[in-house]
């Protein structure tokens, strides 16, 4: 692919992930988006065959986008302890910065599991994020940093803990700014998952 | 009749696993046509172990079974010295099994600085520097008695052996004993439920196999022309490689649900990848027992 089509798609992505965190999935259509990006119906279908294939591209991309992010604090040569804060840094930032990523992830991969069955099985569609935090953790056991554990029930810890006070804030009623909680939360996580 | 090749089979801190193991080649009475052992430890041969020891024999390959330590003698003479000696004269000398070639098992024992003939484990050893170019590596435990015999007839036939860094013969070491293995349906989709014994499931996940980087051609050339370990349902230990043997060989060690150890040459990444994805279908058919009536 061109990056020229390849970077249209992004832009489809980005747009459509702002529709539907905002909006609801069932509620956006083809032509809603196509309206936002001045687009015809027409042409947006030579990017994205059905709706139900772009949610699932925007899952991916979302993946993507973190794993990145965090493969970037796998790579760096510092403490376990230290990893468990930047992954929650990076966390609430894109929560910050770009929350319809979060929202996509929370209110609409989580809540609309019929849409991902198909192509989304188990955890593929968010695999390169997944990735990375299991390197986090497999890293973190083998220095001697964490408790060796099923994956899940740390995973559960991890991120169920980040997703609710994400939706939390989202609902309106974290009384103060996620960067506020970073301290404690990364006090807290490292402490449940540490020896 | 055709000229015999001389060979020594020469014991040190072994438990004689290679010499049983040997004599389960199938094809042993064509062998003995085309070799002579001057002396071996449990088959008739000319000379007895003192006579090799003292008298100065003919001989054109040493084998050497069992881990080496300057303390430990054969018919009251230290066995290095006996190797020193027969090595001015062999053409090649091969270490048969993983205590020969990397101290193996003994290594735990009373004896001092266990080593094998040129690396104590991974670690490289100078002391019979001047002989590591003639020297090939059969390492196992035991050593594969077709792995032995052939390489044998390849010296024989003055065959050029392409030898890894550890001097194995790649014809054999090349290959992991994952290769060839019939439970690589249950690795590729990670279906882990396996029994001991039975027929599904890999064993790569909990059960501790090594197979994925053992070095060994076990489920290429079968153990008596039959079965290998992994066949069997019983996880491969590693047997060849220099850190065996390792402890609690039957569980996989995992950090938090991934494997210490993965397929040589597969970054941790690319293995995720790939596990997550496989992991995500439910083939039915590999869930299943394979006869169920």
């Amino acid at each position: 692919m061109s990056d020229r089509k390849q970077g249209k798609k992004e832009q489809i992505m980005q747009v459509a992930l702002e529709l539907f965190a905002s909006k609801g999935f069932y509620s956006t259509t083809i032509p809603d988006i196509a309206t936002s990006l001045k687009m015809s119906v027409g042409n947006m279908y030579n990017y994205f065959k059905s709706k139900d294939i772009l949610a699932r591209e925007i899952i991916k991309y979302i993946s993507i986008y973190l794993g990145k992010k965090i493969r970037v604090i796998n790579e760096e040569d510092i403490s376990t302890k230290e990893k468990t804060r930047k992954i929650i840094e990076i966390y609430f930032k894109t929560a910050t910065k770009k929350p319809e990523m979060i929202d996509y992830f929370l209110r609409i991969y989580l809540s609309n599991r019929e849409v991902f069955k198909d192509g989304c099985e188990g955890m593929i569609c968010v695999n390169e994020f997944v990735t990375e935090v299991m390197i986090y953790f497999e890293e973190g056991v083998k220095c001697g940093d964490l408790r060796d554990q099923d994956f899940f029930s740390a995973f559960g810890l991890f991120m169920g803990y980040l997703g609710g006070m994400v939706f939390l804030k989202g609902e309106n009623i974290l009384p103060k700014e996620l960067d506020s909680y970073i301290d404690d939360i990364s006090f807290n996580i490292y402490k449940a998952l540490s020896l | 009749m055709k000229k015999r090749m001389k060979v020594l089979w020469l014991s040190a801190i072994a438990c004689n696993g290679n010499t049983h193991s040997f004599l389960n080649y199938p094809y042993i009475e064509q062998f003995l046509n085309d070799f002579e052992f001057i002396y071996h430890p449990v088959i008739d041969s000319d000379y007895t172990l003192q006579e090799i020891v003292l008298k100065d024999i003919p001989c054109d390959i040493l084998l050497i079974e069992g881990s080496l330590s300057d303390e430990f003698k054969k018919a009251d003479v230290s066995v290095i010295e006996i190797i020193k000696k027969y090595t001015k004269k062999v053409k090649k000398i091969v270490t048969v099994g993983t205590c020969a070639t990397f101290g193996g098992i003994f290594r735990e024992s009373d004896y001092k600085d266990v080593s094998g003939l040129h690396f104590n484990q991974e670690k490289r050893i100078d002391k019979f520097q001047d002989i590591f170019k003639k020297t090939v590596s059969l390492s196992g435990c035991p050593t594969h008695p077709e792995v032995l015999a052939n390489t044998l007839y390849a010296i024989k036939k003055s065959a050029e052996l392409h030898l890894d860094s550890f001097l194995r013969p790649k014809e054999y070491y090349a290959y992991t004993v994952h290769n060839g293995c019939i439970r690589n349906e249950y690795f590729e989709y990670k279906v882990d439920k396996h029994k001991f014994g039975e027929l599904e499931g890999c064993m790569f996940y909990d059960n501790g196999c090594q197979a994925p980087f053992t070095h060994a051609s076990c489920n290429k050339i079968l153990w008596n022309e039959v079965n290998s370990k992994t066949r069997a349902g019983v996880p491969c230990v590693g047997c060849t490689e220099p850190s065996f043997p390792k402890q609690n060989l039957f569980i996989t060690k995992k950090n938090m649900g991934i494997p210490e150890n993965l397929p040589i040459g597969v970054g941790k990444r690319a293995y995720l990848t790939l596990a997550g994805i496989s992991k995500a279908f439910k083939i039915d058919r590999l869930e299943k027992k394979l006869f169920d009536d």
